[in-house]
């Protein structure tokens, strides 16, 4: 597919308006109009199918949870609410800045929307950064799921000057569930993100070029949906995972 | 049923000795049996139906005798009448298949129970007299036999398809299903969960024996101990009269008479004690503690064996006071504290 | 015509003189990148053809073993753990590399936008990922497959899955994820085509049948098949990682594994089924010359069956524990999503009434799908009363029961299609008389291969066993003899179709005489479709349009 203007609108006399024809338009679609909707019910549709992937997650998690509340409450209180609640600061920064591009884009300032990208790559990269160190934080603890996993902080909180009722070892043995899922829940997230910051990368260097500053504004549309909406996942992951029962009942 | 028993009895003896039916073995099977011939029927009057009119339509409007259509726009009144008489029929079909599932999963409550461990790929039948089977399971006709079941891996499913009964054996808890067979003999019984590389080997004889063969049976095959014996042994042996001896004092409620009662837990919850839960008390103490009892009860996950569980819960399920155990326990060492990690403090750790 | 009338519709052009168009899809760019490229939803057709019919014959060639080891009763052709690598191989490769694709990937995608009135699909580069998707897990499993198989049963039961087997179990989870993916954005190209590129006129109900059973289709692989995904990511994070998300020694529910499975895996049999159902409706309507009867009925028959679809998962976990109040509500449920194929079968039968039917091939199979079908879907509602499940359930029954829908049904639908679309795919007409033979060939070698599995069933032969109690040899044998006609049947086609392609006669435009938007363009079509995009004004099987259009047309030279 290459992105000439081919000829192949209806000749004699069947055009009701003038329709606008940007080098980037499909052959296949009669208006410019048309394959801007097309493109973003796409990609509303395939946000569609992301809830269905990470709903499965979401079910498991809620599934564990009630079975075995005491070992997630107290699982939770390992998390690190500061920096979970910096992360969503960013993340909601760095959205905010991607509709600022969206603006940008539409009103074909190019010079804004290009720091609008870059400044909506930097704080992603920032929350990476900052899961990095989360990740690191877990893994000296020895929480990481798998043969290094240890239930040593539940069962025995006072040795770890964890203010926390000790649980039971067969109980204990169910954290490794609760960060089973963490991992896999804000892993899979990550994974989202970096596929992002990737795409962002690429559209950064095409705005650079002008590309998206003279009408076409529909990848940058559509990307800021998907950024958004894995801007929205984490709102229901950060207080699902940090923020909900993270102390039993004394 | 509305077919006479002697017609019945003809047709499901013909067709058995075609080798096209299996043998109706089982008080179940007449019930399981009626629901099949009445889907046949529906299958063989629908399908008929169909090809009928497939048939006479292609006949009488074949285009040598219909060379023009008629462009029929459609009409509610039959698009009504083979909506409803369908879900009409499902319908039907659903109340009686859910009466026939009620009918197989709920025992009768004078069932004796024997146990059905599943393994990779065997089973192996426990009788509460102390029987042990390998890929056979005796019974006596004319009594329910009810089968608590578990896998010690993967899934299985134990089917007997003479009795018409099969259930799901999966690890982590325990399954039932109930019969009661009617005319002595030799049944298969199958493994119908695939689960690995000899599943279709996982297969066994269920042979029924007329009540006095069953009584000569049991006094033949026993193995010395009962599994409620073998369970006072594990109990002993692995600790758990340290804690639950029955004494004003003890750490842990006292288990005389506690199956089939209505236990109060910690967390305010009630629940009946039954298998389940007394399995799941052994491997989960943490979430199922009684109340009035601080949550010190170690797990014995990876200490016990399926087989040993079974052994356990028969004891309990027979406890009917707390002599015995607290006559063991003087034979031991009495003043032991309760072990917080499992297998501290006792003198031996042999899984059975 | 004179006198007598013909007893078929075909109508071709004078041969002498007829030649196949000198600009369409297939000349149009030479050279093996120009194929492997494309953006053309008609050429990416084509190359899904290609590529599910090799994989059908694979997963073919393991049904034959299958049933080749089935002839006796003792193990004695293969090791145990080979056999359960033929049926686990022979599942995933027919399910999710065969049936799954077949009709959405080459006729939805070949017709879906001609039937619209559109050039192509709404993202053609998505298109080709779809493709490329399908062929990396296809390369994926065959490497599974020549690294030594898996043998965990399509079905990737946990604990089995993820403890008890050191098969190539990650390799081909992998495979599927990737094919998963594949479906899902032919399912997104379909949704958001056939939304937004509708030509003027072509309003929701003046579409094809054929587009509604793929929208709906469409929207059960959109919304069931990420679910897929994630339980084959848990499958795979359990076996590397042993977290004991399914393991009950550490707390985990394998129940909940089966629980995800079957939320994709029951909407994947309608995915499978609808499209094979809208093939049936258009070719019933074409050889009756008749509007389908009752089109609304049918057209919200293929919504409701894809909406029902997604509530009864756990009839596939009667006997699994459970809890009894869930079974009534799941079993409830199947009954309800059986209504609506009912409803299809008796519309289907009332187009012949009043019709003018001609038996050429499409037809035949359309017979057969109906036949079959509904015995496959009465049988399915044997499997949806709770009691009457207990008993059949993981038996030959269900093995029966699940061909007959699946290949009595979908796949003598995809035959149907393929053979009424084939003079406008290729531009040539398959060779008449030995097509019908091969249907009738299929036919008889369907049922002789299937129906005694009824019957094992009930007696209770276990389904994925290797060896079974000799009292079931008999009726083993009948089935093995029957997959060996079966066979005979299906390689049939490859052959003529095949021959077909240099020496069939040449078809013309309309060789059925039918109405819908693909049969008034010229055979094979242009690679922009439509010189210019029509206005529709007619509704759907609109014969007496047709006939109009037929009088008033000026015949072409050449």
């Amino acid at each position: 597919m290459d992105n000439t203007i081919a000829t192949t609108h209806a000749e004699a006399g069947h055009e009701e308006h003038e329709h606008i024809v940007l080098p980037q338009h499909r052959h296949h679609f009669e208006t410019e109009e048309q394959q801007r909707e097309a493109g973003s019910f796409g990609m509303w549709l395939f946000l569609l199918t992301e809830i269905m992937f990470f709903g499965g997650l979401f079910f498991a998690y809620l599934l564990y949870r009630n079975w075995y509340y005491p070992a997630f409450a107290v699982a939770s209180n390992q998390l690190n609410v500061p920096e979970g609640a910096v992360n969503t600061a960013i993340l909601i920064t760095s959205g905010f800045f991607m509709a600022l591009g969206v603006w940008a884009a539409e009103v074909r300032k190019k010079n804004v929307l290009v720091l609008m990208l870059v400044l909506t790559t930097l704080f992603g990269v920032a929350f990476l950064g900052v899961k990095a160190d989360e990740y690191h934080e877990k893994y000296e603890k020895h929480h990481i799921p798998g043969p290094n996993f240890s239930t040593a902080m539940f069962t025995n909180p006072a040795a770890y000057g964890i203010q926390e009722q000790p649980l039971a070892p067969d109980m204990a043995q169910h954290t490794e569930i609760f960060f089973f899922l963490y991992f896999a829940m804000t892993g899979m997230h990550a994974v989202h993100m970096i596929i992002g910051i990737g795409i962002l990368f690429w559209l950064t260097w095409r705005a650079h070029r002008g590309e998206f500053s003279a009408g076409y504004v529909a990848p940058i549309e559509n990307f800021g949906l998907y950024w958004h909406f894995v801007d929205i996942v984490w709102l229901f992951l950060f207080p699902l995972l940090y923020l909900i029962n993270r102390h039993l009942p004394k | 049923m509305g077919i006479s028993p002697v017609l019945w009895q003809f047709l499901v003896k013909w067709l058995h000795n075609s080798a096209l039916f299996p043998a109706e073995a089982s008080t179940i099977a007449p019930y399981t049996d009626a629901l099949y011939f009445f889907l046949i029927a529906m299958t063989v009057v629908g399908m008929f139906l169909v090809v009928v009119l497939v048939f006479v339509f292609s006949l009488k409007y074949r285009r040598e005798k219909s060379p023009v259509a008629t462009q029929v726009e459609g009409s509610t009144l039959l698009e009504a009448t083979w909506t409803i008489i369908p879900l009409a029929i499902f319908l039907v079909t659903f109340v009686w298949g859910a009466l026939l599932y009620f009918r197989i999963y709920d025992p009768p409550a004078n069932a004796m129970n024997i146990y059905v461990v599943g393994k990779q790929w065997m089973w192996k039948a426990e009788h509460p007299g102390g029987q042990h089977e390998i890929n056979a399971l005796h019974v006596p006709a004319g009594r329910p036999v009810q089968l608590t079941m578990i896998s010690q891996d993967v899934f299985h499913s134990f089917s007997i398809p003479d009795f018409r009964v099969k259930r799901e054996v999966i690890p982590g808890r325990y399954t039932t299903v109930w019969f009661q067979a009617t005319t002595p003999g030799s049944y298969h019984i199958f493994c119908t969960q695939y689960c690995g590389t000899q599943h279709s080997m996982m297969i066994g004889e269920v042979t029924v024996l007329t009540p006095e063969d069953y009584d000569k049976w049991t006094k033949q095959s026993t193995s010395g101990m009962s599994l409620a014996q073998n369970g006072e042994r594990l109990f002993a042996s692995m600790g758990c009269n340290a804690c639950h001896s029955g004494t004003a004092a003890a750490r842990g409620p006292s288990l005389a008479g506690v199956y089939g009662s209505r236990l109060t837990l910690a967390n305010g919850g009630q629940v009946l004690v039954n298998d389940a839960y007394l399995r799941d008390a052994i491997l989960n103490p943490s979430q199922h503690v009684t109340a009035g009892f601080a949550p010190i009860m170690p797990t014995y996950q990876g200490q016990i064996s399926e087989d040993g569980l079974i052994d356990l819960v028969e004891f309990i399920k027979n406890m009917q006071s707390n002599y015995r155990v607290q006559q063991t326990q003087m034979t031991g060492e009495t003043d032991q504290a309760a072990p917080t990690t499992p297998g501290e403090g006792t003198t031996e750790t042999v899984k059975p | 015509m004179s006198a007598p009338i013909s007893n078929t519709i075909v109508n071709l052009p004078d041969q002498s003189t007829a030649t196949i168009p000198k600009r369409n899809y297939i000349n149009n760019e030479h050279g093996l990148l120009s194929w492997l490229l494309t953006g053309d939803h008609k050429r990416i057709a084509m190359l899904y053809l290609i590529s599910i019919t090799f994989f059908f014959f694979i997963g073919g060639a393991f049904a034959g073993l299958i049933r080749l080891e089935l002839l006796t009763p003792q193990p004695d052709l293969v090791s145990s753990d080979t056999y359960n690598k033929f049926f686990t191989m022979h599942g995933i490769i027919m399910i999710f590399l065969f049936l799954v694709p077949s009709v959405p990937a080459t006729l939805g995608n070949f017709f879906i936008p001609i039937m619209i009135g559109a050039k192509d699909l709404a993202f053609p580069k998505i298109n080709l990922l779809s493709w490329y998707l399908y062929m990396i897990g296809g390369t994926l499993t065959l490497t599974a497959l020549v690294l030594g198989g898996v043998d965990t049963g399509w079905t990737f039961t946990t604990p089995l899955s993820t403890h008890y087997l050191n098969t190539h179990v990650i390799t081909a989870a992998t495979a599927i994820f990737i094919a998963g993916f594949s479906s899902i954005f032919t399912g997104l190209n379909f949704i958001v085509t056939i939304h937004r590129m509708r030509a003027p006129g072509m309003t929701w109900f003046r579409m094809p049948l054929f587009c509604w059973s793929n929208y709906a289709a469409s929207v059960l692989m959109v919304l069931g098949t990420p679910v897929l995904a994630i339980a084959l990511v848990l499958v795979a994070l359990e076996r590397l990682v042993g977290i004991g998300v399914f393991d009950p020694t550490k707390g985990g529910d394998p129940l909940l594994f089966q629980h995800l499975f079957w939320f994709y895996s029951h909407p994947a049999v309608y995915i499978m089924i609808l499209p094979g159902m809208g093939v049936i409706s258009e070719v019933i309507s074409t050889f009756s010359r008749k509007r389908v009867f009752g089109y609304t009925a049918v057209a919200f028959s293929s919504v409701a069956i894809a909406l029902f679809g997604f509530f009864v998962w756990a009839h596939h976990m009667f006997i699994m524990g459970v809890s009894n109040y869930s079974a009534l509500v799941f079993s409830l449920l199947t009954m309800l999503v059986a209504v609506p194929s009912a409803i299809k079968i008796f519309n289907w039968a009332f187009t012949l009434q009043k019709g003018s039917i001609t038996f050429e091939t499409p037809m035949l199979y359309a017979f057969g799908f109906m036949g079959l079908f509904t015995i496959g879907g009465l049988t399915g509602v044997f499997l949806g009363s709770l009691g009457m499940d207990i008993h059949l359930t993981e038996t030959y029954f269900i093995v029966a029961h699940f061909h007959f829908v699946m290949v009595g049904g979908m796949l003598m639908a995809f035959l149907a299609g393929i053979h009424f679309w084939w003079p406008k795919m290729t531009g040539r007409m398959y060779p008449e008389s030995l097509s019908k033979l091969a249907a009738v060939i299929t036919f008889i070698g369907f049922n002789l291969t299937f129906l005694p599995q009824f019957i094992l069933g009930y007696l209770g032969m276990p389904r994925r066993y290797h060896a079974y109690p000799p009292e079931f040899q008999v009726l083993n044998v009948l089935s093995t003899a029957g997959a060996t006609v079966l066979g005979v049947g299906y390689m049939l086609p490859l052959l003529y179709l095949g021959w077909s392609l240099k020496y069939g006669a040449i078809a013309g435009n309309n060789p059925w005489q039918a109405t819908g938007l693909e049969w008034q363009i010229q055979s094979p079509p242009l690679t922009e479709n439509f010189v210019t995009i029509p206005i529709v004004d007619y509704e759907a099987y609109d014969y007496e349009w047709l006939e109009k259009k037929q009088r008033e047309e000026v015949t072409t030279v050449g």
